[in-house]
């Protein structure tokens, strides 16, 4: 037996490529990382030649796929689920284009946090775009999801959502491989006005997308991802959507005794739900993220009082299910803790490893800034943002990517002087460098400091964007260029580094401090495959 | 059969590296597998776990629940008491004795060494000690591994032919030397655990 056992992302990513792909497109993002990086390392995508590089932020990543769908190929795009938000202005007008290759979207949400700053459900980006949208709920239909998704793709010339979830993105299992497809020929769309959002064809592309749900609906209905299994004990139905169907199975070792309804396609295929309605008493609805589902059944202003799950308690609002949270959901005996945590065992958050960086950045602007009241500081999402734990205390804001320096603005509007964004060097060529452009265009006396360990580490150190230039970005987009500095973030060089800052701060007017070292995880790395 | 295992330790210390080890020797033994990893900000100097769940038929859930673990593998001992809730009524822990301390209020050993002691079948192993002996410091995972080999539903030698697997890449050097590393940790508990 060939040894195939990979994470939920290797199966998706191995799905395409033997589905065809040409192309992935994404930025690094847990839990999604690992589906470009599997790309990356296959064989079969080198030898083919597949388009495996990560691109500048999401937007740029899915409208490259977009481009790449629009020569008749099959494209991927990978993201973490706020990563979508980033690229809702391609992802929501590709659903009005449509596609000629087919094109997946594959977003990873991270239900109860784990490496996130929030936990929104794709799902809803999926329903509110009016695309089909896939929930593999394990790893072999993660797998299957990239050929099926590709032919649904194509079949409608719509983009398709495909949604995972932290847990099964991470997790492993033996997976099965099927047929091997080519890539498709280069062929531009037959209509040279597809691509075309002019208002007045828009409009009639609209019509078209509203015209295709009942179609979206109607292959829901008969999905293999979509599965009414029957059972006795009708008191009680189960509608358990992705991953959290094993969860359910779990407490069933030798099959569930009550009607299950698994669902892994949307739009919700309303014949089979209401099937399970019907058939039974109470329904409890099984689904990581939000309530969507469940909402969808509750209906309004009719509450029937029959339908259960996170609304009402009988599931925690927010956070991961697992088999404990499900199993008393359902009203099973599940075992108890027979041990609990000792009160003596602390917290170990994660923290800047020993020797990175950015600490020695952040005693720099510690101190530096000793004498002026805290609350200063923006900054953004990277390692970096453990700054705000002790002993640094260094920074007061972590929003999205790149929201440091437009912040640190709004704050000097304001009137707050002087207002500091501290900003790693991906994120910066991510979504940093049209906030700087608003502060130079304000004259905004925003001190931006750079955090160049030239890497995107965080997700495991993959290419920073804009490496080698982030001095001639800065200059190019108008800061002067005697206020562009660059400082090396070593214990060695700290009252230097502090003099640089004190002086930036002084001056009223927007800077540029690029804190530059290398990432000492990539360093190692790097020493130890050269030696 | 199934047998349910939690993971423990700290970001770099090769929690993820045994995993992958097991997993290896479960599937080429023919074991029905789910392992979950954890990947990200945890990762950096803080709690890590992974589980691993092995069976005779197919499984469903990738998570463990509370209370079913049949056993818990940990690099650090404060970091085997974090999962506790997971392990079973009687189930075994195998963890490594040196702490990490990288956290200023980490508690006193001898209270994490008496609240371990307090089960009824763990096994405190100098895994660190016994790989620095062996000149080889970063085996400590694998003298760990070897530790709890007696406890998974896997043998020795699909273990041992795992290792060649897994750390294939890095030269038969390392491969030679993580072996041996494995049959010193499993002599630690070999008698014990019959």
């Amino acid at each position: 037996m060939e040894r195939f056992v990979p994470l939920g992302n290797e199966a998706l990513a191995q799905g395409a490529l033997d589905a065809g792909l040409s192309g992935c497109y994404g930025y690094p993002g847990t839990p999604s990382t690992e589906i470009m990086e599997a790309v990356q390392r296959s064989p079969e995508a080198a030898a083919r030649g597949v388009h495996r590089s990560w691109s500048a932020n999401e937007k740029t990543a899915l409208e490259a796929a977009l481009g790449m769908s629009y020569a008749g190929k099959r494209a991927l795009v990978t993201m973490k689920h706020v990563g979508l938000n980033v690229a809702a202005d391609p992802f929501m007008n590709a659903a009005i284009t449509g596609v000629n290759g087919g094109l997946l979207v594959a977003v990873a949400d991270d239900p109860s946090m784990h490496s996130s700053q929030n936990e929104q459900d794709s799902r809803a980006y999926g329903r509110f775009a009016l695309i089909p949208t896939l929930e593999p709920g394990n790893q072999q239909e993660a797998y299957d999801a990239a050929a099926y998704g590709f032919e649904l793709s194509e079949k409608y010339a719509v983009p398709v959502l495909v949604r995972l979830t932290t847990r099964l993105s991470h997790s492993r299992s033996a997976v099965a491989r099927r047929e091997i497809q080519p890539e498709r020929p280069l062929k531009l769309p037959a209509n040279p006005q597809q691509f075309v959002l002019l208002p007045a064809i828009s409009r009639r592309y609209y019509a078209g997308l509203l015209a295709k749900q009942a179609d979206f609906e109607a292959e829901a209905e008969r999905s293999p991802f979509n599965r009414y299994e029957d059972g006795p004990d009708r008191r009680l139905g189960i509608l358990a959507c992705g991953i959290t169907y094993n969860y359910l199975m779990e407490h069933f070792p030798d099959g569930c005794p009550h009607p299950v309804l698994k669902i892994g396609q949307y739009p919700l295929p309303r014949a089979l739900v209401a099937r399970l309605v019907d058939a039974c008493e109470r329904v409890v609805v099984l689904e990581e993220g939000a309530p969507l589902v469940e909402e969808l059944l509750r209906g309004f202003p009719v509450e029937t009082g029959r339908v259960h799950g996170r609304l009402d308690g009988t599931l925690p609002r927010a956070g991961e299910l697992n088999p404990t949270l499900v199993g008393r959901a359902l009203g099973v005996e599940v075992p108890a803790s027979a041990y609990a945590v000792p009160e003596i065992v602390a917290n170990r958050p994660p923290q800047l490893c020993q020797g990175c960086p950015h600490g020695d950045t952040y005693r720099a602007l510690n101190e530096a800034l000793d004498g002026y009241a805290r609350g200063r500081v923006f900054s953004d999402i990277g390692c970096y943002t453990l700054g705000a734990l002790p002993p640094y205390n260094a920074i007061q804001s972590c929003v999205d990517m790149g929201a440091s320096i437009t912040m640190a603005k709004g704050a000097t509007d304001a009137g707050l002087r002087p207002a500091v964004a501290v900003i790693g060097d991906s994120t910066f060529s991510h979504s940093g460098l049209t906030g700087l452009l608003d502060v130079v265009n304000a004259g905004a006396p925003v001190k931006v400091i750079v955090l160049d360990n030239e890497t995107t580490a965080m997700t495991g150190g993959q290419p920073s964007p804009a490496h080698g230039h982030i001095e001639q970005v800065a200059i190019g987009l108008g800061v002067p260029a005697e206020h562009v500095r660059t400082i090396t973030p070593l214990p060695r060089q700290h009252a230097q580094n502090v003099a640089v800052i004190r002086e930036e701060l002084a001056y009223e007017g927007v800077s540029v401090i690029v804190a530059r070292r290398e990432c000492i995880e990539t360093a190692r790395r790097r020493r130890r495959a050269g030696a | 059969m199934k047998t349910d295992v939690v993971l423990a330790g700290v970001g770099g210390q090769g929690v993820l590296s045994i995993a992958a080890i097991i997993a290896v020797a479960a599937v080429d033994s023919g074991l029905h597998l789910k392992q979950t990893e954890v990947h990200g900000m945890s990762q950096r100097g803080g709690a890590v776990q992974s589980h691993l769940r092995m069976a005779d038929r197919p499984i469903h859930s990738d998570l463990i629940a509370d209370g079913t673990a049949d056993l818990l593998i940990s690099m650090e001992p404060m970091e085997a008491l974090r999962y506790l809730p997971s392990l079973a009524a009687g189930g075994a822990v195998v963890t490594e004795r040196a702490p990490l301390v990288n956290i200023p209020d980490y508690p006193p050993l001898d209270a994490v060494y008496a609240a371990l002691e307090a089960l009824p079948r763990v096994w405190i192993v100098d895994a660190e000690a016994i790989a620095r002996d062996m000149r080889a410091s970063r085996a400590a995972n694998v003298v760990l591994l070897g530790a709890a080999s007696p406890f998974l539903p896997v043998a020795a030698g699909a273990l041992e032919a795992a290792i060649g697997v897994v750390f294939g890449r890095k030269g038969e050097a390392v491969v030679e030397q993580n072996i041996a590393a494995f049959r010193r940790g499993r002599a630690v508990t070999a008698a014990a655990s019959d």
